[in-house]
């Protein structure tokens, strides 16, 4: 039977891993994700996860063993947040090349210098262009299940790709909150034993990972971009089916609009401060206000961004990023890109949360009304939430 | 050409079809008389391009031209200095 | 939806503290949601946490600027930090101290209460740890959350001896805030 329970954001993902009956988990601990680390070890310890913990000396090679492990077709699950996220960064390319279904919970967290443990989003939009499908949560049960849900996506034949579930460090993580656990025999059912499309079998034995040529290394690329393009549909339905068996799901499994219909203002975001958005257009009382909550940023899906903001006037991105040197968000610059030739939406750019900056009721209500102000006048196009001048 | 998900080969043992000879700028030749028959060019050969044949007590080494580079550590590590390397003629 | 901010130094369970209120709360079947203010852990450095409860599901992850109720664990901190700080109008606020209510002055014009948990702890657990003696006198001064409630968040979290001890601190303290009450 699923089962309420109360619990840390870190557990929610744990009690995932257990449920979607991993063969092998390699994880390195660092802040905030440390907890997802000694839930699912004390797990594998209690015999509650039938899996194989390979503990490892750093990022890179935790990457490195699911890689190998995912490789001989077993199914496999590592976490981690920030600089080992960063450490592991080469080793993403080769999970997504090698077309490997790895799972991975990010907990975000901001990258040093100066050190930072807290939250924000710049290490896994860093890596957008690393071949991995990235999904970002709002809740710790989306936490639980997304995990769950990610790995029907990276296993679908026609997918292959490995999956980044993006959950907001410590404001998910640590914060306890009610959690429905699904029951085991349901989940067996909706996410089934890995049958892998291929994999390394000395009975039948192929290579892994060798050298391409130019003649074929573009086409490998492509392939790699087609699968991204495939994936949306796979997300939508797995998505779908989730919600026939769990009665539970989030948007359309790519994006997730909240009175959005009559809007001329829409918010955008990712992640877990979508929460605090809705309480706060919710306050208004008005349908002026909307939000768009995109979950998948990989593959960004572009048709789904157009629909939604098609009667928007303006367009307000807050996101926990910053692209130096580009001078905006990096979800900003995207949603641009999304909108270019579509209707003459202003659309901007508002970071906020950098470093665990809290983002707070009164920093929404601010962004929403300089949004409100550009309807009728010129604003400039990117805001730094809350910065403090002197 | 059919590529695989993931650039994976399926036909396996197909690097012999890539002939790397052609890299090769000088050859070895051993002269056989020198040969003190260790094998040191057979085990450091990184190209396994060192051909052994027995026959009766006597073993015979030559190399496999399609895939010597030209490498020349076979004759660097020949003990008995059997081994010269000499200019291919284009 | 009710908000409350936990005052504390590191090392004496403020976050447990939220974290059980929070589980109180979801014993009682109600939607809860708590977290620390999420410092680099220091043994004795002023710490917050905070905990939400609401009969439909919490949404915002803001910290709570705008408490109904305000906790303090450690009477020092009245000295260092203004507790009472973005207090709502109508707020309470409870203070773990063997003074009288009469002899402490806040910045605004909160209700408050004194108890001496500390000396319930000491009684019982045998050591000053006070995070669910708190919680019995938050049950017993507020009804917020039900004395059954903080049992069974008590029992979840605590096992054995501990759990015993726990269980007999939170009962006298939620006597005891009926004394005060």
């Amino acid at each position: 039977m699923a089962s309420w329970d109360i619990m840390h954001g870190s557990r929610a993902v744990a009690e995932a891993v257990r449920l979607a009956d991993v063969d092998v988990i390699a994880a390195y601990p660092i802040t905030p994700q440390t907890h997802i680390v000694e839930d699912t070890a004390k797990m594998v310890a209690d015999g509650d996860i039938r899996a194989e913990y390979v503990k490892v000396e750093s990022e890179h090679s935790a990457m490195s063993v699911v890689i190998a492990a995912s490789g001989t077709g077993a199914r496999t699950f590592t976490a981690t947040a920030s600089q080992g996220l960063a450490l592991m960064w080469e080793m993403l390319f080769v999970a997504s090349g090698m077309r490997l279904p790895v799972v991975m919970v990010n907990a975000n967290r901001a990258l040093s210098a100066p050190i930072s443990i807290w939250n924000d989003q710049q290490d896994s939009i860093a890596s957008r262009d690393v071949g991995w499908i990235q999904l970002y949560v709002e809740t710790n049960q989306e936490a639980l299940d997304t995990t769950l849900m990610a790995y029907r996506i990276a296993e679908d034949a026609g997918v292959q790709l490995p999956v980044m579930v993006c959950m907001d460090g410590f404001v998910l993580t640590h914060t306890v909150e009610p959690v429905e656990v699904p029951d085991e025999e349901q989940v067996s059912k909706f996410l089934p034993k890995f049958k892998p499309q291929q994999y390394l079998d000395p009975k039948d034995p192929m290579a892994l990972g060798p050298i391409a040529f130019p003649n074929v290394y573009t086409e490998l690329r492509a392939m790699q971009q087609q699968a991204m393009d495939g994936a949306m549909s796979v997300i939508e339905k797995v998505n779908d089916e989730f919600s026939a068996v769990f009665n539970r799901s989030y948007g359309n499994g790519l994006v997730e609009e909240f009175k959005t219909e009559d809007a001329e203002v829409i918010i955008v975001t990712l992640g877990s401060v979508a929460g605090t958005i809705k309480d706060v257009i919710d306050e208004r009382g008005d349908s002026k206000v909307g939000l768009l909550r995109i979950k998948s940023f990989r593959p960004l899906p572009e048709d789904e961004i157009r629909r939604a903001l098609k009667g928007a006037k303006v367009v307000g991105v807050i996101e926990k990023d910053v692209s130096i040197g580009l001078g905006k968000g990096a979800l900003a610059s995207e949603v641009r890109d999304v909108m270019y030739g579509s209707g003459d939406s202003k659309i901007l750019s508002f970071i906020a949360g950098l470093g665990g900056r809290d983002i707070t009721l009164d920093s929404v209500r601010g962004v929403i009304d300089t949004c409100e102000k550009a309807l009728s006048e010129d604003v400039e196009t990117v805001h730094w939430v809350d910065l403090k001048t002197e | 050409m059919k590529i695989s998900p993931g650039g994976v080969i399926r036909d396996m043992g197909s690097t012999v079809n890539t002939k790397t000879g052609g890299w090769r700028s000088e050859r070895p030749v051993i002269d056989n008389d020198k040969c003190i028959e260790c094998g040191s060019c057979w085990i450091f050969c990184p190209d396994s391009s060192i051909i052994v044949t027995t026959s009766g007590n006597r073993r015979t080494y030559s190399v496999n031209l399609d895939f010597c580079k030209g490498c020349g550590i076979c004759a660097n590590e020949c003990p008995s200095a059997a081994i010269k390397m000499i200019l291919e003629e284009k | 939806m009710i908000e409350i901010r936990f005052h504390g130094r590191g090392g004496q369970g403020v976050v447990t503290a939220a974290d059980l209120l929070a589980m109180s709360a979801f014993y009682d079947e109600k939607y809860c949601q708590a977290f620390p203010s999420f410092g680099v852990e220091r043994r004795g450095a002023p710490v917050l946490a905070f905990a939400r409860m609401d009969d439909k599901p919490v949404r915002r992850r803001n910290q709570v600027a705008r408490p109904d109720y305000v906790l303090v664990q450690d009477s020092t901190l009245l000295d260092v930090i203004d507790v009472s700080s973005g207090l709502k109008e109508g707020g309470t606020v409870i203070i773990n101290t063997s003074k009288n209510a009469s002899e402490i002055e806040l910045a605004s014009d909160a209700t408050l209460y004194t108890v001496d948990g500390t000396k319930i702890a000491l009684d019982v657990l045998g050591r000053p740890i006070v995070n669910t003696v708190m919680l019995g006198i938050f049950s017993g001064i507020t009804g917020e959350v039900s004395i059954d409630g903080v049992k069974k968040a008590v029992e979840k979290r605590f096992s054995g001896k501990l759990q015993e001890k726990n269980l007999r601190a939170v009962e006298i303290a939620f006597e005891k805030a009926g004394e005060v009450k």
